[in-house]
């Protein structure tokens, strides 16, 4: 048989194995590319890959990595990111990843391989209990037990995964299945079973219009909700903010959904959050919640969270809303279509501005906003990681970059001194704050956009957990530039430690590091190191001319802490700017102490 | 602030696709949110189009009870959520087998109980019988504290809106 046409059926038996179903629904579905890694239970369908050149596979390497990778390709172009692996082990990796994408709503669709049907519940070798394993942390999952519902069930995946607040979807494909003789259905026969409510209901939506004609202390408060919805809905909400004239903050999430240098933007919000959000957020009378789901990193105490205001809280999810913090105003709806209603019933009603109408209140926010909560001292010859950070934003905030981040120090500082301005450029692990996401996304992203500057701001710690990747960066020559913030410490431990646990830090130096430059040349790649203040910028200039994967170590001031901080079980007005701040060790009560 | 609002009973009844797994879901929700579940029914209600029927009782708060609604509406297989509790009048029905064991005395005595309570003997060995009860919880309960029982097998709440309340499939699909 022709290997072209092996994966199309003969037109008289139509005749497909599963295996050519599950690529030809991955066809249909419009999949270019599947990150994944191959092993016993899936090599049916890894052969049919080989027979085929619609959709690509790019091997990781470790299952994790396959998932943070369709995370990255998916959070940077909005579309579904495909995964593929084996049965046992190769399921099990996966569940980080899959529970980051849950917490952070990536829609994602993982195949994962099966023992045949008849072995399962026997212990087979490599054998787990895949959806059980994974219901929890998937949005929905499927084991396929009947070659009749095999393209059924993957079309309906798909639809699951992105419809509505978009999630990861697990899709277990035992081999007898993959192997044996399975009927098409193509994507528009699939009956749907499962819809969310997109329009919001026009009376909420006036509701929402009359508050927001009547505020005197506004804020609108963003988050990845917007994103998802598309740019469509980023661009609505940039010209409601700019057509109210009111303030914005934006949750972790929801940075590139307003442009960051606007000067209507207050900063990120939240528990790293600058000082001016969270104070106007505190004492706002109207908040203007869109596509975020009161997180209590955003919240801080509960009983002190934004006291006097009446809320408004625009969700596709509804258990999203009136889940943490009681609303006014609840809009069931895409982001998208909301915004539009609400921005059209602003325009009827012929408000325009209401800038002056509210300038107390700006003047009031540029009070805090003196106060530049994000200040530094950058000094000598020691680099100061925030200084790091705003040097690369220098170098390359004309070339529209997609940042990736994991989670710790570096993640903050990198959210507070780069700015984004666009969305589909931030890609982060905010809900489950996973370290090791950095890496594997921003190959995912750079497979997605091979002529992008893709950069993974990263720390040494969590760089580590999935460093293995770098064989993927290199194998499919992925330019990714790692800018490495290296303090020798978990650095966000080290802080909670020295803030909350009389400075006794427990396992949380990085001992015996490696020479991440010699580490980067073992792989082929390109290593560079900054240890001074004067290479800093030379180092950059390096990292960006040079081509191919580049790791470049900066070795940054090892105590430096994030600030602002509210401490874990205060409120957003019990803020702590500085070391020299009164002592956040007393501050916190024995109930914050729980709290991570 | 909700912390202090009281807790209070409800009966949810789920129409769900008869899928494997679909039960897991449900519980694998109340369980990992840390919701109770004060009884639970499950049984296929329309076989044709392959749907079951899920009882449950639980408890809590408002916010509580309104968050576990639209959790459960969020589920794939789940096709539509009643709250009984809120939504207006229901009968509420539990069955019960009941055993109990002892001399001719105690068993005449359980036999007139059951006799004036409406249970039905549906068993009997020498030394020994067995009770059909259904009624309301509160029924059952009654029953059972008066026949002081060896061993209670409960089926859990069964529940139906009176009148024209009617929790049936709506036609799904995108709103545009």
């Amino acid at each position: 048989m022709n290997a072209q046409a092996s994966s199309a059926p003969s037109a008289e038996t139509n005749t497909r194995n599963g295996a050519q179903v599950v690529i030809e629904v991955l066809r249909e579905q419009g999949v270019e590319v599947v990150f994944g890694y191959p092993g016993g239970a899936v090599l049916p369908l890894y052969d049919e890959l080989f027979k085929q050149d619609a959709v690509r596979h790019v091997l990781v390497r470790h299952e994790q990595g396959a998932v943070h990778a369709a995370e990255g390709y998916a959070r940077s172009t909005g579309k579904v990111g495909v995964v593929l692996v084996t049965s046992g082990p190769g399921a099990t990796n996966t569940v980080t990843g899959l529970t980051d994408a849950l917490m952070d709503s990536v829609p994602v669709v993982c195949l994962t391989g099966q023992v045949p049907t008849h072995m399962i519940g026997n212990d087979a070798f490599q054998e787990a209990d895949t959806v059980g394993i994974t219901r929890p942390c998937t949005k929905h999952n499927y084991l396929v037990k009947r070659p009749e519902d095999l393209a059924r069930v993957l079309h309906e995946a798909f639809e699951v995964a992105r419809c509505g607040r978009p999630g990861p979807v697990v899709v277990d494909l035992p081999k007898n299945i993959l192997m044996g003789p399975a009927p098409y259905c193509p994507r528009h026969a699939v009956r749907r079973r499962y819809a969310v409510r997109r329009d919001p209901d026009p009376r909420r939506i006036e509701e929402a219009v009359e508050l927001l004609s009547r505020a005197e202390r506004p804020i609108f408060y963003a988050g990845g909700g917007v994103i998802n919805s598309g740019p469509r809905a980023c661009e609505l909400l940039t010209e409601l903010v700019r057509e109210t004239g009111y303030p914005i903050t934006l949750t972790l999430m929801g940075l590139g959904a307003f442009p960051a240098e606007d000067p209507q933007f207050l900063g990120m919000v939240g528990m790293h959050g600058t000082y001016e959000a969270n104070m106007a957020m505190y004492a706002c009378d109207l908040m203007i919640a869109v596509g975020a789901r009161f997180d209590d990193r955003v919240t801080g105490r509960l009983d002190g969270f934004s006291p006097g205001s009446r809320k408004i809280h625009i969700d596709i999810d509804p258990s999203s809303i009136n889940k943490n913090v009681p609303v006014e105003v609840a809009v069931v709806g895409d982001a998208e279509r909301s915004l539009e209603a609400l921005l059209q019933a602003w325009r009827r009603r012929g408000l325009g501005s209401r800038r002056q109408a509210v300038a107390g209140w700006w003047a009031q926010i540029d009070r805090w906003r003196a106060v530049d909560s994000l200040r530094f001292r950058q000094e000598g010859e020691g680099i100061k990681p925030q200084h790091a950070i705003r040097r690369l934003y220098a170098f390359v905030k004309d070339k529209d970059p997609i940042i990736t981040t994991d989670v710790g120090q570096h993640q903050m500082w990198a959210a507070q001194h780069f700015p984004i301005h666009k969305p589909l450029r931030w890609l982060t692990s905010g809900g489950l704050g996973t370290m090791g996401y950095g890496f594997p996304a921003a190959i995912g992203a750079q497979i997605a956009h091979p002529d992008k500057l893709v950069i993974n701001i990263s720390g040494d710690a969590s760089w580590i957990m999935n460093m293995q990747e770098m064989s993927t960066a290199m194998q499919y020559r992925l330019p990714v530039k790692v800018f490495m913030i290296n303090n020798r410490w978990m650095g966000m431990v080290r802080q909670w430690q020295d803030f909350f646990h009389g400075s006794r830090r427990a396992e949380s130096y990085m001992d015996s590091l490696p020479d991440f430059v010699k580490l980067a040349e073992a792989f082929g790649a390109t290593g560079l190191r900054a240890t001074k203040a004067s290479e800093l910028d030379e180092v950059i200039a390096a990292m960006l001319e040079t081509d191919g994967l580049v790791v470049a170590d900066i070795q940054v001031d090892p105590v430096e802490n994030v600030y602002p901080m509210i401490p874990g079980g205060a409120a957003h007005n019990e803020i702590k700017l500085s070391p020299e701040d009164d002592g956040v060790q007393e501050g916190i009560s024995e109930e914050g102490m729980v709290l991570v | 602030m909700k912390a202090q609002e009281e807790e209070r009973r409800h009966t949810i009844c789920v129409l769900v696709d008869n899928e494997p797994g679909v039960l897991a879901r449900v519980i694998g929700l109340f369980s990992g949110r840390g919701y109770n579940i004060d009884s639970l029914t499950v049984a296929e209600v329309d076989p044709r189009h392959k749907l079951s029927r899920i009882n449950i009782v639980t408890s809590g708060t408002t916010f509580v009870i309104e968050q576990i609604k639209a959790l459960l509406a969020k589920l794939v297989p789940v096709h539509e959520v009643q709250d009984l509790t809120v939504e207006g009048p229901h009968v509420a029905r539990e069955l019960a087998l009941v055993k109990v064991l002892g001399d001719r005395e105690r068993l005449v005595q359980a036999l007139r109980i059951a006799d004036f309570m409406h249970a039905r003997l549906v068993d009997s060995t020498p030394g020994g019988l067995v009770f059909e009860v259904t009624g309301s919880s509160e029924e059952i309960d009654a029953f059972i504290d008066l026949v002081e029982p060896v061993e209670v097998s409960r089926a859990g709440v069964v529940a139906i809106g009176r009148g024209h309340s009617i929790l049936g499939a709506r036609e799904t699909g995108e709103d545009g």
